[in-house]
């Protein structure tokens, strides 16, 4: 502690050096290498099992060609090359998770491999080299668990056994937390974009596992460095890399000699923790898997899934920004929520002749303010937001049909119960009358029946003419357009 | 040819999570060290330039559709399970966290 | 006919008679049932019995049977070859609420909760299976001497090996218990019982027979094969189980050629067959350790090929040495991994002692017999770090070479021919404890495996009054050669002198007096 606190601090005498690597359960129907359901969410403990994702003898796997395709997807939307052959190798070890006793993963030729992707920062664009990304099958989950004896034992459930997983693992290219955070954000955009994943941290779709090491700022060889696991929110993987990179600076800073390790984040805590050291023996013997053919990505076949890529995050930003002229900001915002991108993309659908930036107003503020504040007790939600509705909304604005306070009444109801809005509007009775010949018939019963005003008004009084617009207001139930009922009274008084 | 010595024997029992005697221990340094002064024969091939077979059929991208297939019922599943509680397979607790 | 006539029929007559009318494929099954109560304890063929559900079948292919009889001869012709003909299945073959052990301890108790694939065609088939077949554990071994449940005998001799490792079910074909039987053949477990037990064993080439609920041994190397008394019945229990699975990614998409109708049921016709044909013989197949008496049937046989019209050609495969080595790393390596799934945790035996790394030990120490345990250690050596490029990448190169030497030699010849097993059946217990003699048995058949290709053993004729094995080669996918071949060759030797002997005229196996094979391994230890 002493050294540390002399001279420079710590941190700014070392430069992190950062890779991670992510797993991300990909969305089919079926698992990687049978046919039980995915779908295991809420079903009960090893009820999506059979013969082959138990491992039971006999049993043999047969790929997925979804599970394939969304990695080649992946790997093209991240600029990476896709190897002619590509095989499937056995990782050989035992764990009470692994059925088979061995992982069907890709060792040396993986499907995708020197991709890259590019994120913003609060430091700007930052560019990550992507490794490789390869496809291979999960493991069984496992509860840990204290039984009636008092035994510690551990439950096994296989319905995650042999789901589909990607592995995608970056160059050692990231420095900072927030880096490393911003670029998981990004890749979740992608593959949500893809289709490829759900990619929920919070279920366990998507697993993010840093490595961290340090060196002397202005040198290139690496420190020794620690796997950090259990970072279960984006927020936690730049807070669990942060204190990881304070943690061994402080130690270097003391002298101390780290050890390859892999530690546990403790969120509660915000500590990262020693899980277990790493066995230098660790031996995978791994070896080509005889049960499956090559696969042979063809032309052709990558061609095609080139062309059923959507648009992906980072083309849409730069459409919003340059084709529809809203701000890189907007366009951040409205790209890195992919239910906000949904509802904007449908409301300028709707409504081709809207203003974007007006419609993005509505999308980055009402819409989100209702998305984000669901879930929290405030009984607020978006659950219900028709994108085309959001349109209309924004339309009848436009026109003076309806008053910008009375329209977010009207969007908080159709965001609940997801109500067409012209029904909302007319339920509520809110639609503006501007209709000059609807409202000189009222502008004149108000001027009869109030002479003393007239005359006040007529004198030059100006508080008496805005209590003949609040009587015509009244009258009209809210629904004139202030701004017509004052220029149609001038007009009825003689004034003008 | 490499030569194992009775504690690589012992180091690949482990790798295969084999529990052997010291007997068999000792019986398999000589069995094996014997096969594998058969294996010698091969360093007289010079294959540095031939391919490897891996598996003799030569087939490629056999895929099969993502669809859903019935899995087996629970109790089908948990049927040889050495030991059960409730719908889980137990094992001896593992992992220890804060080591 | 009386219950042991039955039992002497092959599968085609026993076919004949039940579409005549004159058997019933219930009294066929009792047949079988019996003669195997009768003799079993001094053979141990089998390793379990499942007498209702062979009694179901049997019923049920007597109603189809009767059914098409009522609709007349042409639905009578259009049923399957196989149906109510009992048919033996090697003990690795898994059926569903029925025990599947591989020879191991380690599945003792262990019932699948599904049927293989070829389970599956055979019930199609209306093929009556009475049982399991015992054999070496997880296939390793070449004398059925590697099983948990005791070792099995040779019908000829029963104080002699049957070969194996799929000896059970070689066994139970030779001694009448059942006209045909399944086998897995990895490096010549179906071959060279065959070879042993003077019977009919093919293997298929790699893909031809989905492995989908095979226990496996090693992936790229198994193949499952039929055991028969004659070309014909194994042709037709081929053509039963043959064909694209789509749930084994390795099960070949290539049409099945209508074997058993194309093979000629007249011994003249069938014998024409030869005239012209152009059969290898490769020098290195008369290997050092080769016994006199084998290596003077195997060229009698390749002479009478001759004298019938083959061309008999001279070649060579010189790698052939190479194929013990290569073989025995890239089997054990495949294996290491397939049998890591044996850990007590989902099935099967379980040992507990204390966390999940000590059940682990227990389990598969005590779980695995010795073979099993050897090739699992050669295994895991062979891939582990640091010595993967010294052995298994390069038995993987030598595979390419062994491979080339054979396509190159069917350049210029239709088949090969060869000895199958270098030896007559060996003494109960004579190789137990030299592990690379008990390896030399398999010199012979093991390279037709690393080059994926089809292999038929026929009988020869006999060396030492045992059974002497002719073994043919062909290209891939060109069983049908093989086939031919092996039928011709029955049809010029039908009236050879050995053709009459028979094991079961040895009388022993009746006699229950007669020690079982456990009973005289434990006296010769
Ligand atoms: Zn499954």
């Amino acid at each position: 502690m002493g050294a540390a606190a002399a001279g420079a601090p710590v941190a700014a005498r070392y430069e992190a050096v950062i890779g991670i690597e992510i797993h991300v359960q990909l969305k089919t129907a079926s698992k990687m290498f049978c046919g039980c359901s995915t779908d295991i969410k809420d079903a009960a403990p090893n009820s999506r099992t059979c013969p082959v994702c138990l491992g039971l003898p006999g049993t043999l796997p047969v790929i997925n060609r979804r599970a394939v395709e969304l990695v080649l997807a992946t790997g093209i939307a991240i600029g990476a090359t896709t190897p002619e052959f590509t095989r499937w190798d056995r990782k050989n070890y035992f764990y009470p998770d692994l059925p088979k006793g061995y992982q069907i993963s890709q060792y040396d030729l993986p499907l995708a491999a020197n991709g890259h992707l590019t994120f913003d920062t609060s430091d700007g664009p930052v560019t990550v080299g992507i490794r490789r990304a390869h496809l291979e099958e999960d493991t069984a989950r496992l509860i840990h668990a204290t039984d009636a004896a008092g035994r510690r034992v551990s439950l096994v459930d296989f319905n995650r056994s042999g789901m589909p997983l990607m592995e995608i693992v970056t160059e050692p290219d990231l420095r900072t937390g927030e880096q490393a955070r911003r670029y998981a954000e990004e890749l979740r955009l992608l593959l949500l974009a893809i289709g490829a994943s759900d990619a929920a941290m919070e279920e366990g779709q998507m697993r993010v596992e840093a490595n961290v090491s340090l060196r002397p700022v202005g040198t290139d060889a690496f420190g020794t460095r620690t796997e950090v696991k259990n970072m279960n929110s984006f927020r936690s993987v730049e807070r669990a890399i942060a204190f990881e990179i304070e943690r061994q600076a402080r130690a270097l800073g003391a002298g101390e000699v780290l050890v390859q390790e892999t530690r546990g984040w403790d969120d509660d805590r915000g500590i990262t923790y020693t899980m277990r050291i790493k066995e230098d023996s660790d031996d995978y013997r791994y070896f080509p898997e005889p049960d499956l053919p090559p696969l042979r990505a063809d032309r052709a076949w990558l061609d095609a899934i080139r062309a059923g890529l959507p648009e992906l995050p980072a083309a849409r930003r730069a459409r919003y920004r340059d084709e529809l002229g809203l701000s890189a900001y907007d366009a951040a915002v409205l790209v890195g929520d992919p239910g906000a991108t949904a509802v904007f993309e449908a409301a300028l659908a709707a409504e081709p002749g809207l203003a974007p930036k007006a419609v993005a107003n509505w999308v980055t503020g009402e819409y989100l303010r209702l998305a984000k504040g669901a879930g929290e007790g405030s009984g607020a939600g978006a659950s219900g937001v028709d994108g085309a509705q959001l349109g209309r909304l924004v339309r009848l604005v436009a026109d003076g049909a309806i008053s910008g306070t009375n329209a977010k009444q009207v969007f908080e109801r159709h965001a609940l119960s997801g109500e067409p809005v012209d029904e909302i509007v007319a339920d509520l009775g809110l639609a503006q009358i501007s209709d000059r010949g609807a409202l000189i018939g009222i502008i004149d019963e108000v001027l009869a029946a109030n002479p003393g005003a007239v005359a006040d008004v007529r004198a030059g009084k100006g508080q008496a003419s805005g209590f003949l617009v609040g009587q015509v207001m009244k009258a009209t139930r809210g629904q004139a357009q202030a701004s017509v009922v004052q220029a149609l009274l001038r007009e009825r008084l003689g004034l003008d | 040819m490499a030569t194992l010595s009775r504690d690589d024997v012992a180091h690949v029992a482990h790798l295969a999570r084999l529990g052997l005697t010291e007997e068999e221990l000792t019986r398999l340094e000589g069995q094996l060290n014997h096969i594998l002064d058969q294996y010698a024969v091969l360093a007289e091939l010079d294959t540095e330039h031939i391919a490897p077979t891996a598996q003799t059929i030569e087939l490629e991208n056999i895929l099969r559709a993502d669809v859903v297939t019935p899995s087996l019922s629970v109790d089908e599943a948990l049927a040889g399970a050495p030991e059960r509680a409730g719908d889980h397979i137990v094992v001896p607790g593992i992992i220890a966290e804060y080591e | 006919m009386a219950g042991n006539d039955l039992t002497r029929l092959r599968a085609h007559e026993m076919a004949a008679a039940l579409r005549a009318g004159d058997v019933s494929a219930r009294e066929l099954l009792e047949a079988s049932l019996a003669r195997i109560r009768a003799t079993d304890r001094p053979l141990h063929a089998w390793a379990s019995l499942d007498e209702d559900g062979a009694r179901d079948a049997a019923k049920a292919a007597d109603r189809r049977l009767a059914a098409a009889r009522g609709a007349g001869q042409e639905a009578l012709a259009a049923l399957p070859g196989l149906l109510g003909i009992p048919v033996a299945l090697k003990d690795l073959v898994v059926t569903r609420g029925l025990p599947s052990t591989a020879g191991s301890r380690i599945l003792g108790g262990f019932v699948g909760p599904y049927d293989a694939h070829i389970a599956e065609r055979l019930a199609e088939a209306g093929a009556i299976v009475p049982g399991k077949t015992n054999m070496d554990e997880f296939a390793m071994g070449s004398s059925t001497e590697h099983s948990a449940w005791g070792p099995t005998s040779n019908p000829w001799d029963l104080t002699r090996v049957p070969g194996g490792s799929s000896g059970g079910s070689a066994a139970a074909v030779a001694s009448y218990h059942v006209p045909l039987g399944i086998g897995t053949d990895t490096g010549g477990s179906i071959r060279q019982p065959a070879a042993l037990c003077g019977v009919v064993g093919l293997k298929p080439t790699y893909g031809r027979v989905s492995r989908y609920g095979i226990i496996a041994f090693a992936s790229s190397l198994d193949q499952i094969g039929p055991f028969g008394r004659d070309t014909r019945d194994a042709a037709t229990l081929l053509q039963a189980i043959a064909g694209r699975d789509e749930r084994d990614s390795t099960s070949a998409p290539i049409p099945v050629p209508d074997w058993s109708t194309e093979l000629a049921a007249n011994d003249d016709e069938a014998a024409g067959w030869l005239r012209g044909a152009r059969i290898g013989l490769p020098r290195q197949y008369f290997v050092k350790g080769m016994e006199p008496g084998v290596e003077a049937r195997v060229r009698e046989a390749v002479a009478a090929l001759e004298s019938a019209g083959a061309i008999i050609v001279e070649v060579d495969l010189p790698h052939t040495d190479y194929g013990l080595a290569t073989y025995y790393i890239i089997a054990p390596a495949e294996a290491s991994a397939n049998l890591a799934r044996y850990d007590g945790v989902r099935f099967g035996y379980s040992e507990h002692e204390g966390d999940v790394l000590g059940n682990y030990l227990a389990t598969r120490g005590r779980g695995f017999g010795a073979e099993v345990k050897r090739r699992i250690m050669l295994g895991t050596y062979a891939l582990s770090a640091g010595y993967y490029d010294a052995f298994y990448l390069k038995a993987q190169k030598v595979r390419t070479l062994i491979k080339a030497d054979f396509d190159a030699a069917f350049a210029s010849v239709d088949a090969l021919v060869a000895p199958t097993s270098p030896t007559v059946a060996f003494p109960l217990g004579a190789r137990l404890d030299d592990p690379v003699a008990m390896y030399l048995s398999d010199a012979c058949t093991l390279p037709v495996n690393i080059a994926g290709l089809p292999g038929l053993s026929v009988p020869c004729g006999l060396s030492d009054r045992l059974p002497v094995g002719l073994q043919f080669i062909g290209r891939a996918w060109d069983e049908g050669t093989l086939f031919h071949l092996g039928r011709a060759y029955e049809a010029i030797t039908a009236d050879a002198g050995w053709r009459r002997l028979d094991p079961a005229d040895l009388g022993a196996l009746e006699d229950p007096a007669t020690p079982t094979p456990a009973e005289r391994m434990a006296a010769h230890a």
